[in-house]
């Protein structure tokens, strides 16, 4: 492995520690549940995509084999965190009940009653 | 064939992350990977009745360019606000994004998308799926935001669904 493959993977593997470890202080420093809820997804993106491609340059350069299912870790990610966050916002919603702006449709927010005319 | 591959976009995603799974083009991969994509499209039909039309696959490329490359510009916007700005100087907002996309399968990459680009959110859908409530942690002008995301992405997505 070339000294400059090695430069680049540590780089990349420092980016993610270091998103990772600002989504984790995000947690400690915003209040309330919605703004915290902003903050680990920045571990999910860039933070694991970084690590992610790391692993793969890695074992490409270790080995001679593409590592395919990095990207499939990447891909599940990227379909899982916005579900994962849409459901603690709902649960958020229904227990804390913050003022929301309404939808504008003329229809409610879904799970809640209809507005009576 | 329509009766066999109900979802035939939703087959060969299937058929292609086995293979990445199972880490190669080996007979026995081939096989499952065969009967998983036959299999989990006529499973889960009665869930899942219209099918989204994509006139243009190569602009859906491109818009997934696009949201990465915004994932990464605005991860440092929200690390800097979350190292830099005092917590009591941070304006989140509620904002309502009425959207106009023709199935539920663009309203779901929509919303997958402004959860993704951190800063923003989606919290909840309309009743009537025509708008999306979000979540913006720093918005101190929120039509902004909002136009933001109806002009670049939105109108992406029609394009490319209808």
């Amino acid at each position: 492995m070339s000294l400059g493959v090695e430069i680049l993977i540590s780089a990349l593997l420092v980016i993610g520690g270091c998103f990772g470890l600002i989504g984790s202080f995000g947690l400690l420093k915003l209040r309330g549940a919605m703004q915290r809820l902003h903050a680990p997804t920045k571990a999910t993106t860039v933070g694991v995509g970084a690590s992610l491609i790391a692993a793969a340059l890695a074992t490409y350069m270790a080995t001679g084999v593409a590592n395919w299912q990095g990207v499939l870790v990447a891909a599940f990610l990227f379909l899982t965190a916005p579900l994962s966050g849409l459901m603690l916002a709902k649960a958020h919603r229904h227990l804390d009940r913050p003022t929301v702006p309404p939808t504008g449709t003329g229809a409610p927010w879904a799970g809640e009653r209809p507005v009576k005319p | 064939m329509k009766r066999i591959f109900p979802h035939p976009m939703l087959s060969a995603a299937l058929f292609l992350a086995w293979l990445l799974l199972a880490g190669g083009v080996a007979l026995n991969s081939l096989l499952m990977a065969a009967i998983l994509a036959t299999l989990i499209p006529l499973a889960t039909q009665a869930y899942w009745p219209g099918r989204p039309q994509i006139r243009h696959p190569l602009r859906l490329v491109s818009y997934v360019a696009l949201v990465l490359w915004d994932v990464i510009i605005a991860n440092i916007q929200v690390a800097r606000i979350i190292l830099f700005m005092p917590a009591d100087r941070i304006q989140s907002a509620w904002i309502t994004v009425p959207v106009d996309l023709p199935c539920p399968e663009a309203i779901a990459l929509l919303a997958g998308t402004i959860t993704l680009t951190p800063g923003t959110l989606t919290a909840e859908f309309s009743a009537d799926n025509k708008a999306l409530l979000i979540h913006a942690l720093h918005a101190p002008d929120p039509d902004a935001t909002r136009d933001e995301i109806k002009s670049r992405y939105e109108a992406r997505l029609q394009r490319i669904f209808r």
